[in-house]
């Protein structure tokens, strides 16, 4: 208000003539708006950072009640504040032998280890503390054996991890581009023109997805196997893009009957043949209904487990199924799982954070223009 | 060369007949326009003549070769769509460009830079042509949508109504200027429009389209003066044409409920009962008048009063120069210019006398 009053009406406000922007009160507003948002993102991350978090603890710190939160590393970054003496019982500081003061860990503290790193990409094997007390002397290993043997292990060779990651890529990418671009192609057949019992065809294509996943994985199984497509890229490639067609025909139609037919009959009396006025005039203009496509048939394919579990043991097993089923020496080994989860979340991320620009108007269908 | 002629085409969608056995033909650097109501067939009929859309049964003729199983772009025409031809995400110059990029048309840069230009320049659109489109205004978008078709030289020009989106005074701007570019270029066109003024004003030749049927082809004088049904006869001249029952006795015409008696006319043949029509600017006052009404209302247009006249229980609107001095309910004395009355049977076609 005071802002006004100053001003008065003589001089122009420069900066903007929109009153819900300019306006005290209306200021207030965005700035509560603001800290609501933050606060909803920082709930909403908790679980992320947590993640990130437990992929740099030992095991006993992971599981660790009261949680602890507080990352240092010793003879490092926070271990002053992390270490504190610890006190006799009247109060005075705890000396040991050489008189130097005994440190012990706060209870929120935890010291940083890369044990789920280093066992996430190596397949390790539990030694005998002769073994180990051994091998420590011994020169010819190197740091990442050393971080592993701290904890009683040796390293026996290369994990299954990278291959199951690449599986996943590779299985979950073609799969998404072969789906978003067939039902593109299938999704503009129906959107433009009068296909014989169009309304039967597009019913049948949802209904292949109303099945759970899990109904249908025996039935699958035997016929994977009978045709010798168990455990084989091929076969994830083609059970995920059938399965995601249903969904990108369906979202597409909606886009594509969002644009006006009326821009490619322009280019096609302009001398354009159908194929060519799709390419310049249609794709332009669907970019944010294909990128929505991809972003949700990427997630789909990218988290599908149930298949996977089925239909895969060891050359194509992808990475839900092979994250469930990490085993350490003797319990869960909550680091790896973290390690190998935060790294499973990363490509979804990245094309989602490539493909924002679309995104916004795509997720809501349209609803929101330019 | 080009000349377009449609035979005996029907169009039937689904549960409509959009066209019912329309033909006509145009010559070459005709200014064709196609004038209906809203749902008469007009769009569809350039449709069918574009190749968008296949006729149910006739064919399309360009200069005398059937056409039927062309598809659009071997047509060779332009088409100004009613809405929408512009391409949101490119620049007036790439949607002028657009046309001439097609690769079958293969042009170099250079010469697509120089049509481009010329068009622009007629249009007087140059300064626009960095904007992107979503950036202009609706009279600078039409103008850039005629400039798609003006960059090249296509057999024939299709235009869905291209005016009717805009205001009253650019759409009178807009419409002088096309006349003149259709006139200096020479080219063939195919307009099409629910507004009478603009057909009857830029028309070289007119077609009327009621329900998907040809009701009439004519030059503007005849469609205006020789209507052939009531139909026409109402489509066409604001204030629309007094339309009274009549009746004819023994060689007098009198307008039913009113004391207006007419001798019938020497030539044709009249039924008992019948439509009178007359044109407003043929009602004219006159002091000496051989009829007398009261004056009803007055509408001053200010280069023109329209005034309503009430005759016994019916009601005559006429015309006259300027504002006028006459008073409501004053007595008004007028004639009927008889050799420019129309007469329609009872079902609304010209009886010709
Ligand atoms: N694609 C279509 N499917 C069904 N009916 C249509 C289609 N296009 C036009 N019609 C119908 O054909 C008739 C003529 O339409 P149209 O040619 O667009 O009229 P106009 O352009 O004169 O307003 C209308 O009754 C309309 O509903
Ligand atoms: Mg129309």
């Amino acid at each position: 208000m005071a802002r006004f009053e100053e001003v008065g009406p003589r001089s122009p406000i420069i900066e903007s003539t929109r009153v819900d922007l300019v306006h005290p009160r209306a200021r207030l507003g965005v700035t509560i708006r603001a800290i609501v948002a933050i606060v909803i993102v920082a709930i909403m991350l908790f679980p992320v950072v947590w993640l990130a978090l437990t992929t740099i603890k030992t095991r006993p710190d992971a599981v660790a009640v009261p949680p602890k939160f507080i990352p240092y590393f010793p003879d490092g970054l926070l271990s002053d504040w992390c270490m504190v003496p610890q006190l006799n019982k009247d109060g005075t500081p705890k000396l040991d032998k050489n008189g130097q003061p005994v440190l012990k860990e706060r209870a929120e503290c935890f010291d940083v280890t890369l044990e789920g790193i280093v066992g996430l990409f190596f397949e390790r094997r539990t030694l005998t503390p002769a073994q180990q007390k051994q091998y420590m002397e011994s020169p010819e290993f190197g740091w990442a054996d050393r971080i592993l043997l701290k904890r009683g292990l040796v390293i026996t060779g290369p994990s299954d991890f990278v291959n199951r990651f690449r599986n996943s890529l590779i299985i979950a990418g073609t799969s998404t581009v072969l789906a978003v671009a067939f039902g593109l192609l299938a999704a503009y057949a129906f959107s433009r023109w009068d296909i014989k019992g169009k309304p039967d065809f597009l019913f049948f294509i949802l209904s292949t997805r109303m099945l759970p996943p899990v109904v249908v994985t025996i039935p699958i199984f035997l016929m994977y196997r009978q045709l010798g497509i168990y455990d084989t890229h091929i076969g994830m490639i083609l059970l995920y893009t059938v399965f995601n067609l249903s969904l990108s025909v369906w979202l597409l139609k909606g886009f594509l009957d969002e644009i006006p037919k009326e821009y490619e009959e322009a280019a096609l009396v302009d001398g354009y043949s159908r194929m060519q006025a799709f390419r310049k005039v249609v794709l332009p203009q669907a970019a944010t209904g294909i990128a929505a496509t991809t972003v949700f048939c990427l997630i789909f394919a990218w988290n599908e487990y149930a298949f996977s579990l089925m239909l895969t043991s060891d050359v194509a097993r992808t990475m839900p199924p092979a994250i469930a089923s990490t085993q350490g020496a003797g319990g869960l080994e909550w680091a790896i799982i973290a390690t190998a989860s935060m790294l499973f979340l990363i490509p979804v991320v990245v094309i989602t954070f490539a493909l924002r620009q679309h995104l916004l108007r795509g997720v809501t269908f349209g609803a929101i223009r330019q | 060369m080009s000349h377009v002629e449609l035979q005996h085409i029907t169009k039937r969608f689904k549960t409509v007949t959009a066209l019912r056995d329309v033909s006509f033909e145009i010559q070459d650097g005709e200014f064709f326009v196609l004038l209906g109501p809203t749902g008469a067939g007009k769009t569809t009929t350039l449709r069918v003549i574009a190749g968008l859309e296949q006729q149910t049964y006739g064919h399309v003729l360009f200069d005398g070769e059937i056409v039927d199983d062309l598809p659009p772009p071997d047509r060779d025409i332009a088409f100004v769509f009613q809405q929408y031809s512009l391409y949101p995400n490119m620049s007036v110059y790439d949607n002028l460009a657009f046309p001439l990029r097609a690769p079958m048309r293969r042009m170099s840069e250079a010469e697509i830079r120089q049509r481009v230009y010329q068009a622009a320049e007629i249009l007087r659109i140059t300064h626009l042509l960095e904007r992107r489109t979503s950036h202009l205004s609706g009279g600078e978008m039409q103008r850039v949508s005629l400039g798609r078709a003006i960059v090249r030289q296509p057999r024939i020009f299709l235009m869905d109504e291209p005016l009717s989106n805009l205001d009253a005074k650019l759409r009178e701007a807009l419409r002088v200027e096309l006349k003149h570019i259709q006139k200096t270029q020479g080219s063939t066109t195919l307009f099409v429009t629910h507004d009478q003024i603009e057909a009857l004003t830029m028309a070289d030749r007119i077609a009327v389209l009621n329900k998907g049927r040809i009701v009439q082809i004519g030059n503007p004088t005849d469609i205006y003066d020789r209507p052939a049904t009531i139909f026409v006869a109402q489509l066409v001249g604001v204030p629309r044409i007094n339309l009274v029952d009549a009746r004819c006795d023994d060689g007098t015409i009198s307008i039913v409920n009113s004391s207006v008696h007419l001798p019938k006319p020497v030539s044709g043949d009249l039924p008992r009962t019948f439509k009178l029509g007359v044109r407003p600017e043929h009602v004219q006052l006159d002091p000496q008048g051989e009829f007398v009404g009261q004056l009803l209302l007055i509408e001053p247009l200010g280069v023109e009063s329209i005034l309503h006249i009430k005759v016994g229980q019916q009601s005559l609107v006429c015309t006259v120069p300027g504002m006028t001095r006459h008073k409501l309910g004053e007595e008004l004395r007028f004639n009927l210019v008889r050799e420019r009355l129309h007469y329609f049977r009872e079902d609304g076609i010209r009886i010709q006398v």
